[in-house]
């Protein structure tokens, strides 16, 4: 088994290889690409299931790892290295991702068929398996960070794929830019991180911390920790950047699975749980994750109630459950926030599967209230779906139900507050998948449905994220998921009667609910959007986040940008013309005395000679004294 | 000796039969200094190009003499005066080939050799 | 002493700019191709010697001396370290690039290349010379081809070329003159007559045995801060930079861009530091507050531009902050970051001008809001545009990654607020870039664009010869870092013996203890 982890490198290097190779040659020829990209990701797929495999048998722990790396570049006598620390986290993502990235790729041979770009597109996809993954293994801030801007980049180039619409290239923009700003934040705590502590190796910071706090408190350490936390609130859509993961919904839907929701925009809360050995030192800021996730899963739930395009509905409810996971880790739980991390990537990237599945049926029509009844035509997807959706809002025995109570009772163990806006989440959750579901499965077949099956490509996947779903959370229970991954002392989580009897029992009314809603039309949906009035527009419009921030926009970016700007034309290019104009005023005065008369000149070199040489005489006699006797 | 020209308000009629009777350096310098005015005076009121030309030959000429003469009275026992003069005589006929070069080609461009309309350098 | 392989370096543009001088009038064809076998000979050569180049033993190498003036001590003194060495490096690739890029220039194509190869014989000869009267005189023959280029081959916009070419060219000759001051009173301070000397190390003797006073490094440096500081665009002196992009033919802006601005870069370390510690001590705090404001408002500005050539004028003006806040940091790390950092972003910004070139040579548009959807068409432009643009908001794997991050750490450990400013910058430019590509590139397809043709042949150069840089930098840091390095880090007990020397927040009276 030692194989495996000597060779774990290879795992982010293989998708890497496939990028160059697609990339320069095999970029027009879209079969080529894609066997090229899935033949390599297999075989990292097979290398995670070995390293994990080998972190089991091995015994490797949290606090036990495997490390290898090698100085990348020294920077000044600094030196940075790149390297892989393989433990059980890093092993659960591994599989987590590879697994993903596989099924999602085979699932885009069917849905790119019949688009030209193709080659480009598995390119992308598998450079973004390679930086993820790199991500992974990443065993320093700053490999950690590249590899960090590397996703980034990947999911820049894959939300603007479609670059010739236009709303696809300015949501491609402003994910980047968006997470621009929390990289910032995270930029400059790294680089505190290593001007404090001389490294930013994480085994070696893991050692220095402690003492650190130990001997000089945590106040400087606090502003590090918010810093870096500014990067996941970025990557991984927390409140306030999280206006960019709703709108990267523009890119096509695999890349919507794979990218924003099963594995990229996890990396934030993968950022917290590697790098916790700092965070939990810190109570202020395990706090500030707290409240932002607590915050951020209730907010965005509250937004996904009223959404109508189905992936959009899908996309707030990520942003919820990535809030869940935030949650989690604040409130000092990095074993429910990693298991809920592992069974929300099944459920979520099948739901988003079926999304793309759904969406490419009905031509490109992602407004569910204009699909219905697709359970007749769609009966695998309908399946799939079904099980997705029971997954995420957390019915035993699927996957949902172990991660989300196990956040519940950590919650519950630190802040009542938190626990009663975590359980208003599940109901939520429960009630807008529901409502997905019913809308757009259920029902009648409207007429103009031009929805069929899928073809074999894209169904697969879907019954093997299923089969995942189904048993990923059990089997994280049963095994002991958090004998493997925790930080701290570990202690066995039994499930709480109480708090899992509540969750179920609100799910249950959440479905009940909605079903009369919108299956048997007890109420009218219109009905109630127009009582609760402005909550309904409010919800609608997304609590106008995006307008208030065109809004700063507008003040801050451009507004700034055309004072400078005028400030640099009016003021000091005018200073410098000005300057200009004083050398040729004062060049034109001295230009009199040149009329061009070559004897003018003449006469006035003689002048000059005689006054000289009257100087010459002046200073022989005066100052030389010579000539003395002969005035 | 040579300083006493400077001296005049010590001038004897003993000095004035000498200078009128022996030739020596300061008739020289004397010679010099008139052939260079006159030579400034034509470079300053002349109009046409060839006489301005023609006046400063005349101007070189004056220095000429005067490194000659000093040559021959000053104590020195080479001939660098003499060599310096015709050092300035070569000089001074490859200034005139060029400038009456200059002359025709103005006169070819401009129709004129008047100095006064030659202003175009004043810009 | 074995091949000068430097001095035939020098020479090769000059040769090749004399034998084209000799060509017929109409032989454009032979005209190029003699400029391109030039320049790419030079930077083979240059190759072997970046190879060749003792990492271990550092310092000046490949050393060439031939006494010239001996009564003023002047001599022709050429070799590279591990400062010089890079800029050599990217002077020839961009040379390459930008004769490749002129190829389609039918307007006295023949003058043109042979003023474009004087040009960068003289940035050739400012980065080899070990003797600062070759530094100057090579950089007054850099400046006189620039005002030619830009006036007879360059374009009127905004501003005419006739403005623009003359402010660059006063700019210019305003730097020669302070560094003339500067470079001379130096010569004069340094040995008593007889003794003097130009050569540079001669001078760094001078200032470790102390014949510089404090109060004079401090004048010195000042006089050095004007010149080279209007080279590399600080604050108030930058505007001179984007106006002569603007209006410059696109192998004026490229090397301009990528050279020419980082010869302030240079000059600061290599005079600067090294012959006047003190005084760059002393002004460093001011460098660094000038350098975060540019860093801030010229990005702030290059957000309001609408011309190509305006946004990467003014964001090479931002990006050049980073340098002379590292510069000014004062610390090896930082150090080793701005020098890296010239290389890098003088690759990225000739790619972008060789991409923006031909945009324009081909439709004589380079506005943004007339140009949209160039991918559909022109997918060599579009991956030349992404990667000058990704390098340029620093992403990782290509070349401008690493010495910004370098830069960062070297700044924030002594001057942390003016480096949050200055790291702040990173968003802004990942805002203008994007929006500019995003407009250029992407969106649908206007079928006025689709006659245009894509870069092909001779056109791709530019993007193969600075993209392998980019990336292979990108990938490889430590090709570029391990040389720099062998130059940077000698230099720490330097460095901490003025880290406690007084600077301008202290006072001009402290400082100089009323020696003047």
């Amino acid at each position: 088994m030692d194989f495996a982890l000597t060779h774990a490198y290879l795992i982010p290097l293989l998708p890497a290889l496939a990028f160059v190779v697609i990339l320069a040659f095999t970029r027009l020829d879209k079969k080529k690409s894609a066997a090229i990209a899935i033949s390599m990701m297999s075989v990292s797929f097979v290398l995670a299931l070995l390293t994990a495999g080998a972190v089991l048998t091995d015994h490797l722990v949290m606090s036990a790892t495997y490390i290898a790396k090698a100085v990348w570049v020294t920077i000044g006598g600094i030196p940075i290295s790149m390297g892989m620390l393989v433990d059980p986290l890093t092993a659960m993502m591994l599989f987590v991702v590879t697994t993903v990235s596989l099924l999602v790729q085979i699932y885009s041979i069917g849905y790119m068929a019949h688009d030209p770009g193709a080659g480009r597109f598995f390119a992308f996809l598998s450079l973004f398996s390679a930086s993820m993954l790199g991500l992974v293994i990443s065993v320093s801030f700053i490999q950690m960070y590249a590899f960090w801007e590397l996703v980034g980049l990947c999911s820049y180039l894959l939300i603007g794929f479609y670059y010739y619409k236009d709303s696809a290239r300015e949501a491609a923009k402003k994910a980047f830019i968006t997470t621009r700003i929390g990289d910032f934040g995270m930029l400059l705590g790294i680089i505190a991180c290593q001007v404090a502590f001389g490294t930013v190796d994480f085994m070696e910071l893991r050692s220095i911390v402690p003492q650190y706090v130990w001997s000089s408190g945590t106040s400087f350490l606090t502003i590090v920790g918010i810093l870096l936390f500014i990067g996941p609130i970025g990557k991984s859509g927390q409140f306030p950047l999280h206006v960019w993961l709703p709108d990267a919904m523009e890119g096509p839907t695999p890349v919507s699975a794979l990218i924003h929701a099963a594995t990229m925009v996890v990396a934030g809360v993968y950022l917290v749980g590697r790098a916790y050995f700092i965070f939990s030192q810190l109570p202020i800021v395990m706090e500030i994750i707290a409240w932002v996730g607590g915050f951020t899963a209730i907010f965005a739930a509250s937004i996904a109630i009223t959404q109508r395009p189905f992936k959009k509905i899908l996309a707030y409810s990520t942003i919820s459950q990535l809030g869940y996971m935030m949650l989690a880790l604040g409130v000092g739980s990095l074993t429910a926030s990693m298991f809920h991390l592992m069974t929300h990537a099944f459920f979520k990237a099948l739901l988003f599967l079926c999304a793309g599945a759904v969406i490419e049926a009905m031509n490109d029509e992602a407004d569910i209230f204009k699909m219905g009844g697709l359970r007749h035509r769609m009966p695998t997807t309908f399946a799939c779906m079904t099980i997705g959706v029971l997954a995420i809002s957390g019915i035993p025995p699927f996957a949902g139900f172990f991660s989300k109570d196990m956040i519940l009772a950590a919650a519950r163990e630190v802040s009542m507050p938190l626990y009663i806006i975590a359980t208003i989440t599940a109901f939520m959750t429960a009630f807008y998948m529901a409502r997905l579901l019913f809308v757009a499965f259920l029902g009648d077949v409207k007429d103009d449905c031009p929805a069929e099956e899928t073809n074999a490509f894209m169904r697969w996947p879907l019954v093997v994220l299923a089969a995942l779903s189904v048993v990923s959370g059990a089997a994280g229970h049963f095994l002991d998921f958090g004998e493997w991954i925790h930080y701290g002392p570990y202690h066995e989580e039994a499930i709480d009667p109480v708090i899992a009897g509540v969750s179920i029992v609100l799910t249950l009314i959440a479905y009940g609910l909605a079903y009369e809603i919108y299956v048997k039309k007890r109420w009218s949906a219109m009905e109630i959007s127009h009582r609760l009035g402005f909550i309904y527009t409010l919800s609608y419009n997304k609590y106008y986040v995006d307008e208030f921030y065109a809004l700063v926009r507008g003040a801050f970016i451009d507004g700034l940008a055309a004072v400078c700007y005028w400030l640099d034309v009016h003021v000091v290019q005018a200073i410098l013309d000005g300057l200009a104009h004083v050398v040729s005023l004062v060049s034109e005065i001295l230009s009199i005395a040149q009329n061009g008369q070559v004897q003018r000149y003449v006469a006035v070199f003689y002048c000059g000679v005689i006054v000289l040489a009257l100087y010459g005489i002046y200073y022989a006699v005066r100052v030389l004294g010579i000539l003395g006797g002969a005035f | 000796m040579t300083l006493d020209i400077l001296h005049p308000f010590s001038i004897t009629f003993m000095d004035m039969m000498n200078f009128a009777t022996h030739i020596g350096l300061a008739h020289f310098l004397l010679l010099s200094a008139v052939l260079f005015a006159i030579g400034l005076f034509g470079l300053l009121t002349k109009r046409g190009i060839i006489p301005v030309l023609m006046c400063i030959e005349l101007m070189l000429n004056a220095v000429n003499i005067n490194l000659v003469a000093f040559n021959h009275y000053m104590p020195v026992d080479d001939y660098s005066g003499e060599l310096m003069a015709i050092f300035a005589v070569a000089v001074a006929a490859c200034e005139v080939a060029i400038g009456v070069a200059l002359a025709f080609r103005i006169y070819r461009d401009r129709g004129t050799v008047n100095v006064d309309d030659l202003n175009s350098l004043k810009g | 002493m074995g091949f000068p392989i430097l001095t035939t370096i020098f020479l090769l543009p000059l040769a090749a700019a004399l034998i084209i001088s000799f060509l017929p009038r109409g032989a454009h064809d032979t005209v190029r191709h003699v400029a391109a076998g030039g320049t790419a000979l030079a930077l083979i050569l240059t190759i072997v010697c970046y190879v060749n180049y003792d990492i271990t033993a550092g310092g000046i190498q490949f050393m060439e001396r031939v006494p010239w003036i001996t009564d003023l001590g002047v001599s022709y003194a050429v070799g590279v370290d591990g400062i010089s060495l890079p800029m050599l490096l990217i002077t020839n690739a961009i040379a390459l690039s930008a004769v490749c890029n002129s190829w389609h220039i039918e307007k006295r194509t023949k003058e043109f290349y042979i003023l474009l190869l004087l040009f960068v014989a003289g940035l050739i000869g400012t980065f080899l010379a070990c003797d600062l009267f070759i530094f100057l005189l090579c950089y007054e023959v850099v400046v006189i081809p620039v005002y030619i280029l830009i006036l007879i081959w360059g374009s009127t916009r905004r501003i005419t070329k006739e403005y623009g070419a003359m402010k660059l060219t006063m700019f210019l000759l305003m730097g020669s003159g302070m560094m003339l001051v500067g470079i001379v009173s130096m010569y004069l301070m340094a040995y008593p007559a007889g003794q003097r000397t130009f050569d540079f190390g001669g001078l760094m003797l001078a200032t470790q045995m102390g014949h510089f006073s404090e109060g004079f490094q401090i004048f010195a440096f000042f006089l050095l801060l004007l010149s080279f500081g209007s080279l590399i665009t600080l604050f108030p002196l930058h505007n001179w930079s984007p106006d002569g992009h603007a209006s410059a033919p696109t192998a004026v802006s490229m090397l301009h861009a990528g050279v020419l601005k980082k010869l302030g870069g240079y000059g600061l370390i290599r005079i600067g530091l090294l012959i006047l510690p003190l005084g760059a001590r002393f002004w460093a705090p001011l460098i660094i507050a000038l350098a975060a404001i540019t860093v801030i408002y010229a990005g702030y500005i290059a957000l309001a531009q609408k011309d190509l050539k305006y946004i990467i004028g003014y964001s090479s003006v931002s990006h050049l902050g980073y340098i002379a806040l590292g510069f000014a940091a004062l610390n090896v790390v930082s150090l080793s970051g701005a020098v890296a950092n010239m290389v890098a972003h003088g690759i990225m910004a000739a790619l972008f001008f060789a991409q923006i070139g031909y945009i324009y040579e081909k439709t004589h548009l380079r506005s943004v809001p007339e140009l949209a959807g160039l991918a559909h068409y022109m997918p060599h432009l579009t991956f030349g545009f992404m990667l000058a643009g990704l390098a340029s908001v620093g992403l990782p794997g290509l070349s401008g990654f690493v010495p910004e991050v370098t830069i960062f750490i070297g700044t924030m450990k002594v001057y942390p607020v003016c480096a949050v400013i200055a790291i702040a910058g990173i968003i802004i430019t990942a805002l203008y870039i994007l929006r500019m590509l995003a407009k250029l590139l992407f969106g649908p397809a206007v079928p006025k664009f689709a006659s245009v043709p894509d870069e092909h042949g001779v056109d791709l150069v530019p993007l193969i010869v600075l993209g392998t840089l980019i990336v292979v930098f990108g990938i490889f840091p430590d090709l570029l870092m391990g040389v720099i390095r062998s130059t940077i880090l000698p230099l720490e007990p330097m460095l901490d013996d003025i880290s406690t020397a007084p600077t301008i927040l202290d006072g001009f009276s402290y400082a100089i203890g009323g020696g003047f």
